[in-house]
């Protein structure tokens, strides 16, 4: 099968544990056909995670299953629901005096509302992107005049990490640094996802490393109160058919829970000690997301005494927020468009000009739908 | 979102693990995952272990996996 064939372990690394065996062709094929065999009925079912959006793209899984079965792409990029708002502000305080902007990588180039990071940058501001949160802690260190601002994106995979810097930097007496937090939660996103009357969600693929954190626990209302499948999937191919046919399964059998395919990382209690950091910090607060608009508790409030590192105290004057009027990330991160609807994919917003942040990141869906097409 | 990488834990000094990582060996912070061990893997998220990989469940998964792919 054309797809399958690219699928053999990199030639570059050594033999990756854990990540060559789930990707083996004649497993895939056994699972491929197992999956036609289940019901005919049309079915959607929504891959939250933007990790899952790139392995379904890269491994060709949408051309190995049936038609009738339809994978929507959902709002679980960090980078791609971050509003211009946080980004404007990220910007404004880039411009001040003895000020270092921290980020993860993919924020240096979303577009907010008239500049970005990565320009800002070019203009002379200090921003620097980092690839773990105690690289904020070491820059703070290394420069105790200036004010070290981490603009702190990310679900609850990232989450923990964020709190365990900021319950060093309290330990250590740190006094230059600071968090724009822009975290999301991902239940109650899903809630806002399955209310919705624009899209129609038969079953929900669930986040792998999220649900590392999480447990199941925090998806019980999926089956409850939504009475949907949803099932927690890891990110290699096998894993990926094998979550869809655990899904299709439950459809045709009328049942309803919350299931693990991820079982060599993800337990029903996830990782209390991880869960537990992000509560000595924070409390749960109101989350904007791009295009979902405000969801109740999809964010996060700093706890005292960590609230003084909560860089929002700070009065900063911000440029007036604007979108694109005819971005269409905010729809696309729902499941409602694709992008190929959109008119400026590929004419106008690419890779090299990004319009929108879901073409920024790597994880996005317009940004993974151009380079697979 | 859900960047996750497994890597095998190779030393490990107080909270922080050393982990061959495809070959190569990084330092990695065991604050989120401490009961781990040497020889053990680890999911490593932005220089975090935030999970342990049982290996027990991995082979079950794919001996599953294969049962069914065997039985079509």
């Amino acid at each position: 099968m054309r797809a399958l064939r690219s699928w053999s372990p990199s030639l570059q690394l050594k033999h990756m544990k854990f990540i060559d065996e789930f990707r083996n062709k004649e497993i895939a094929e056994g699972l491929i056909q197992r999956i036609r065999k289940t019901s005919a009925r049309p079915v959607q079912l929504m891959e939250v995670c933007g990790t899952h959006t790139v392995s379904i793209f890269r491994y060709g899984i949408r051309g190995l299953l049936p038609k009738h079965i339809t994978l929507l792409s959902g709002p679980g990029c960090p980078v791609c629901v971050t509003p211009n708002a946080d980004i404007d502000l990220a910007i404004a305080l880039s411009r001040q005096k003895d000020t270092i902007i921290v980020t993860f990588g993919d924020m240096m180039r979303v577009p907010g509302s008239t500049s970005s990071l990565q320009k800002e940058k070019a203009e002379g501001s200090d921003i620097r992107i980092i690839y773990s949160s105690l690289d904020a802690l070491k820059i703070a260190k290394e420069n105790p005049g200036e004010r070290v601002v981490f603009l702190a994106i990310g679900f609850e995979t990232t989450s923990p990490t964020i709190a365990v810097a900021i319950l060093r930097a309290k330990e250590e007496k740190l006094r230059n640094l600071f968090f724009l937090d822009s975290q999301k939660r991902v239940p109650p996103a899903l809630i806002a996802l399955l209310q919705s009357k624009r899209v129609k969600i038969d079953g929900l693929i669930l986040p792998g490393h999220v649900s590392t954190i999480l447990g199941t626990k925090p998806y019980r209302f999926i089956s409850k109160d939504f009475d949907r499948p949803a099932v927690v999937t890891g990110f290699e191919p096998l894993d990926i058919l094998q979550g869809i046919w655990m899904l299709l399964k439950q459809i045709e059998e009328n049942r309803a829970a919350v299931e693990i395919q991820y079982r060599r990382v993800v337990h029903e209690e996830g990782n209390p000690t991880a869960l537990s950091k992000i509560y000595q910090v924070f409390e749960d607060g109101e989350g904007h997301w791009r295009g979902l608009g405000l969801i109740p508790d999809s964010g996060y409030r700093f706890k005292d005494p960590y609230n003084k590192m909560d860089v929002r105290n700070f009065d900063i004057e911000v440029e007036p927020t604007k979108e694109h009027p005819e971005c269409l990330c905010g729809e696309v991160l729902q499941g409602i468009r694709s992008p190929l609807e959109c008119r400026l994919f590929k004419e106008v917003c690419h890779p090299e000009n990004p319009i929108g942040p879901c073409m920024v990141s790597i994880e996005g869906t317009c940004h993974t739908y151009f380079k697979y097409q | 979102m859900c960047l996750g990488i497994p890597g095998k834990v190779l030393e490990i000094e107080k909270n922080v693990a050393k982990v061959d990582v495809g070959g190569v060996s990084r330092d990695i912070s065991l604050d989120l995952c401490p009961d781990v061990s040497v020889g053990e893997y680890v999911l490593i998220h932005t220089g975090f272990a935030i999970q342990k990989v049982d290996e027990e469940e991995a082979k079950e998964t794919l001996d599953l996996l294969r049962q069914m792919a065997e039985a079509i």
